[in-house]
């Protein structure tokens, strides 16, 4: 049986820039797929196309087991979208969109401002509730039209870099909302920059580039992938790096890393904890004076960096939020 | 860390109506949106408000006296006259406020959430039409009452009048879904403004509204004759009683059953320009 989310062969073009070339999804009912790849790789577009707010030239989507194409209006009583840029109006009050939506929902005017009010306190809004959208800083808005996916509950959910822009206390906030979602039973496609979010929140994991599927499975599937664990020293004198390198050699698999400008040694390894022990031993006997080591296993960062060949390019606000969030 | 307002409660999705039933609701939701906008960006109904003044005022006293109608080139008859055409021109300018409301909403983030919820398909055209014609309506209102300061009268009655005024704002939604097919055709709300005056031009002056047609050559005449626009400057005439005596009506058929002409015309007006937004809305990838 296909899961909430199902695509196959999606294909989308806008002039000559394909966005989509036949992607295939298939999102377990109940279960969080993280959405990866670097910019203009195609996310977006295919949250659009499922969420019924694009054609596709080509494929076949089916959301909640309605197909996509050809009965948009129920799928859209079974779905929920934050889209990548905040859907408010800006002349309205924070209260009065999210009521705005709860009647189109269908909800009665009273049912609908009571949603609000409770989705206001959840997202940390409540003091600016009166105020126009339009006064509200970046991260605000962001949360406004979070709530506003959220006025009521549907079985999909699609959030599109739900989280760019929030500090991380409200990052924190919104995964904890989207894990009492997925405990719910919601079924979620989430898009993130944030590797460590698809490592936290997603079940599994899709990267694509050019839009294609370039690579999928659990997080620590992909990470298996790209490499096991290693073992990276700092020394703390440059000339101690070719006796370091060394000593490292009987621990190591074959091949090294050397970072001249930082100091860096970086050694696969397997053997864990107690290894790094013996390294540690060996490197003190021989009177190599370190200022830093550890045993690293890969992170997403370095999936993704393997697999798209370059750094997820994450804007500056983001790595400016990830130094203040430290 | 847990978030300041504890659980967030599940709200089923509620079951649709569907239908006539939620097509109105759907649509008075989106007015009501338009219509709190209108109220926080005042200057956009004050802008409004001031052109048609200026032409109410400059018409009646530097033209009043050097145009003839029905024989007559006294002052005042001319501004008798004159008043329904300003007040069919002013409505007709709903279409640019229509055409610039949608073709800004479209590019605003705001229309991605909108097409994203089970909304009845029409609503947010309906929405943003009745809005607008609110609006009209409140500018008729001060426009009448400036009309009635420089002079103006109505003679027969005021619930003919008030006919006149309903004909009127008919014509003004009549022109709004055409705006709104001009916004959903456009890239942007500067261009569905140009766009949507220019052409109000023409049509509006081939018609009766400032000067009777019988002067204009026959193919302007009969233009102007079968012109919508003419045939509700005519009726509005016809229900403020403001056709001077010697007035002669042509013989063409909408301007001997104006009233009828001008229902017509309108109520056509809006079944096709509907129609035809409607498709474009939902076929439009904004
Ligand atoms: N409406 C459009 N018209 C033309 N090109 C488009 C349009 N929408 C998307 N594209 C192109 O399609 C490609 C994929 O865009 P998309 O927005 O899906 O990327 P993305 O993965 O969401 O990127 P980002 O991480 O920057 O949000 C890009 O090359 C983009 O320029
Ligand atoms: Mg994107």
């Amino acid at each position: 049986m296909p899961g909430a989310i199902y695509a196959e062969g999606l294909v989308k073009t806008f002039g000559d820039v394909t966005a989509l070339d036949g992607v295939d999804l298939d999102v377990p009912e109940g279960t969080v797929l993280g959405l990866l790849g670097p910019n203009g790789a195609g996310k977006t577009t295919a949250v659009r196309v499922l969420t019924t707010l694009i054609r596709p030239d080509r494929g076949k989507a089916v959301v909640a087991g309605i197909d996509v194409l050809k009965k948009p209006n129920e799928v859209r009583h079974a779905i929920g979208l934050s889209g990548q840029f905040a859907a408010v109006d800006e002349y309205l009050t924070g209260r009065e969109n999210l009521s705005m939506v709860g009647r189109l929902y269908q909800m009665s005017s009273r049912e609908a401002k009571a949603r609000a009010g409770e989705l206001l306190e959840r997202f940390h809004l409540a003091d600016a509730a009166d105020r126009p959208a339009k006064t509200y800083s970046g991260g605000m808005r962001r949360r406004l039209d979070l709530a506003a996916a959220l006025v009521v509950s549907p079985p999909v959910m699609f959030m599109d870099e739900p989280t760019t822009g929030l500090d991380p206390r409200n990052r924190q906030a919104l995964w904890e909302v989207i894990q009492e979602l997925v405990a719910g039973g919601t079924t979620l496609l989430l898009t993130t920059q944030y590797l460590e979010e698809a490592d936290h929140l997603a079940h599994d994991i899709c990267v694509i580039d050019h839009g294609k599927v370039i690579a999928r499975g659990t997080s620590d599937q992909l990470k298996a992938r790209t490499g096991g664990e290693r073992v990276e020293l700092v020394v703390h004198e440059r000339q101690h790096i070719p006796l370091a390198v060394e000593v490292m050699r009987p621990f190591g698999k074959g091949g090294f890393t050397v970072e001249e400008h930082t100091r860096k040694v970086i050694v696969p390894v397997s053997g864990g904890a107690r290894l790094l022990a013996e390294v540690i031993r060996e490197l003190d006997t021989r009177g190599i004076e370190i200022d830093d080591i550890g045993l690293r296993r890969p992170t997403l960062d370095d999936v993704f960096i393997s697999l798209t060949g370059h750094v997820a390019e994450a804007g500056e606000e983001t790595l400016e939020q990830e130094g203040a969030g430290k | 860390m847990t978030a300041a307002g504890g659980t967030l409660s599940r709200r089923p999705v509620p079951r649709a109506r569907g239908g006539a039933v939620q097509s109105v609701r759907d649509s008075l939701v989106v007015a009501q949106r338009n219509l709190i906008r209108m109220m926080r960006i005042p200057e956009v109904v004050i802008f409004g408000l001031i052109q048609p003044i200026m032409f109410v005022v400059l018409f009646s006293y530097v033209f009043g006296g050097s145009i003839a109608v029905g024989g007559s080139t006294d002052p005042d008859t001319y501004r008798q006259f004159l008043m329904a055409g300003i007040f069919a021109q002013t409505v007709t300018f709903a279409t640019a406020g229509a055409g610039a409301g949608i073709a800004d909403d479209m590019h605003k983030g705001l229309i991605d959430r909108f097409r994203s919820l089970p909304m009845a398909r029409g609503a947010v055209l309906t929405g943003r039409t009745l809005a607008d014609l609110v609006q009209t309506a409140l500018t008729l209102v001060v426009l009448a009452i400036v009309a009635v300061i420089v002079g103006w009268r109505i003679h027969e009655g005021l619930l003919k009048a008030l006919a006149g005024f309903a004909l009127l704002l008919l014509l003004g939604y009549a022109f709004s879904w055409i705006g709104a097919l001009i916004g959903l055709s456009v890239r942007t709300p500067e261009a569905a403004t140009s766009g949507g005056l220019i052409w109000l031009f023409p049509l509006t002056f081939i018609s009766n509204a400032f000067v009777p047609a019988d002067n204009m050559p026959t193919v302007l005449r009969t233009i102007a004759e079968w012109n919508p626009f003419s045939a509700t400057v005519q009726a509005a005439r016809e229900l403020f009683g403001n056709l001077p005596a010697g007035y002669p009506v042509p013989s063409a058929w909408p301007m001997q059953h104006p009233v009828w002409a001008s229902l017509i015309w309108s109520l056509l007006i809006i079944t096709a320009f509907r129609a035809l937004s409607v498709r474009k809305y939902r076929s439009a990838t904004a």
